[in-house]
């Protein structure tokens, strides 16, 4: 009953399975892209105070919410690695960390060219930025920890401990800085709170975060898979696969 | 939570020592290393002092002006000091040995650590907390505020110490990671950084301070409940 399940740690199963895989999620990936923009560019009706300039949200809202949801899922991935020490576990920890990077620095970059006609200036200490700043650092310290070290093996098992540090820090780090900004002055806070938004405005939103994930999930397979190679470099299926053998007869 | 020593040799040596004997020892044994090695020591202090000599050279020496940036510059360079001193904390056991023994200990790895690494903030936590309000007084920093300064720096660089023991057990087998450990628990320790500079904020305005002093004791207590299994995971990674 569970044989699939195992058989997903395996990694030349996962190698070939991950292939296949990332197609499957990066052409509706890009479908829903599609959508999403012609329905958020197109369709969506400008915002009554914002103009067109609301619009960036169509890319901003899926970048932030990713930069969270990866941090999580590679803590988790670090500590199904570190617990039940699954190498497979700790190649996708590895894997999700630039993505997550990137996705954080796309919000940042979005944040800031909309805070520049909205609030007058690119950037404003307010709680979300701030946060979303250090999460930027816990990346760039996740994978400067990773790089550190030569053994493979001691690099998957302290960057997952640092991982999960991380995970459980940053709502204390949210909501820190949530407090302390409004120990420090208050109109910032409410400058981001989301209004309630239309339907019109809505769908190519939610499309947008669904497409944004998927095509996440694609990539991730085709890191995961990169780093599974490198990692079984020595074995024989990886020899077959880099000698190009095809993906069927490596099953 | 990774490797737990559960072969037969080593739970041989049955655990004889009563669990504060054995703090009681550590702390005892670290303290007099680091006494031993003073100097080491003494650096986070001078830097500390030497930080706190830059801000008022590098902006300006008016009383309003130092006294409004206090709370906050003191509190970085009570910050920067801590980090400066964390990759000594498991390096110099690691590299003689000593470490190893100490795993090897039938007693639970966390407790050890919390042990060392309170020997190791008396040592360069101690010294920050005492000097904090003399220097404070140098930047005009009213006797209301100074009390509140001491306290949230008491409560807070213990935080700091035991947070920054994670990064020291994730780098202390790895070359040049001063720089490095700074960067992986800089982040982790804002929390400490802002409430710290903000309780004495507020008492620096006549106001009460007691919130941000109450979440620093929350933080150290949950600090100490969680960061020894952390660390004690990181130490067995960098063992290996």
């Amino acid at each position: 009953m569970w044989t699939w399940f195992f058989r997903l740690a395996s990694p030349p199963h996962f190698y070939a399975l991950a292939g296949t895989l990332s197609n499957w999620l990066l052409v509706p990936a890009l479908i829903l892209v599609g959508v999403g923009v012609w329905g958020g560019l197109v369709l969506a009706p400008p915002d009554y105070q914002q103009g067109d300039a609301f619009r960036i949200i169509y890319v901003h809202v899926p970048s932030a919410y990713l930069s969270m949801m990866i941090y999580v899922t590679m803590a988790l991935a670090g500590a199904i690695g570190l617990i039940w020490r699954i190498k497979l576990a700790h190649a996708v920890a590895a894997s999700c960390a630039p993505i997550g990077a990137s996705f954080t620095f796309a919000a940042l970059v979005t944040g800031a060219v909309w805070g520049k006609p909205m609030w007058g200036t690119y950037w404003e200490w307010d709680p979300r930025l701030t946060s979303e700043l250090i999460l930027l650092f816990l990346y760039f310290g996740y994978m400067g920890l990773r790089g550190a070290f030569e053994n493979l093996n001691q690099a998957d098992r302290a960057s997952a401990i640092l991982a999960i540090a991380g995970v459980v820090n940053v709502p204390i780090i949210h909501f820190s800085v949530i407090w302390w900004a409004s120990l420090h002055q208050g109109p910032t806070l409410s400058k981001l709170e989301a209004p309630s938004i239309s339907w019109d405005m809505l769908w190519p939103l939610l499309t947008m975060i669904l497409a944004f994930t998927l095509f996440f999930l694609g990539v991730l397979a085709m890191r995961v898979r990169g780093e599974v190679l490198e990692r079984e470099v020595q074995s024989r299926w990886a020899q077959d696969v880099l000698r190009g053998a095809t993906a069927a007869s490596i099953r | 939570m990774s490797v737990t020593p559960s072969s037969p040799a080593q739970q041989a040596p049955a655990a004889t020592l009563g669990l504060m004997t054995l703090f009681a020892a550590v702390l005892k044994r670290d303290l007099h290393v680091g006494m031993r090695r003073w100097t080491d020591a003494s650096n986070s202090a001078l830097f500390f002092i030497l930080v706190l000599a830059l801000f008022p050279l590098a902006l300006s020496p008016k009383a309003e002006v130092l006294r409004m940036i206090a709370p906050g510059v003191i509190w970085i360079a009570a910050l920067l000091a801590t980090l400066l001193s964390l990759h000594l904390l498991f390096r110099a056991d690691l590299e003689d040995g000593t470490l190893e023994q100490l795993l090897m200990l039938p007693y639970p790895l966390g407790w050890i650590l919390l042990a060392k690494t309170l020997a190791h903030w008396i040592i360069t936590g101690i010294p920050v907390v005492v000097m904090a309000p003399i220097l404070a007084v140098t930047y005009h920093l009213p006797a209301s505020a100074l009390t509140v300064l001491t306290f949230s720096l008491l409560l807070g660089t213990p935080t700091l110490s035991l947070l920054g023991s994670i990064g020291a057990a994730l780098t202390a087998g790895l070359r040049s990671a001063s720089v490095l450990l700074a960067f992986i628990v800089g982040p982790l320790m804002l929390p400490v950084l802002m409430l710290g500079a903000r309780a004495t904020d507020l008492a620096l305005a006549g106001e009460d301070p007691t919130g941000p002093l109450y979440l620093l004791g929350a933080l150290l207590m949950l600090a100490v409940s969680v960061v020894p299994f952390m660390a004690a995971a990181a130490i067995r990674v960098s063992a290996d």
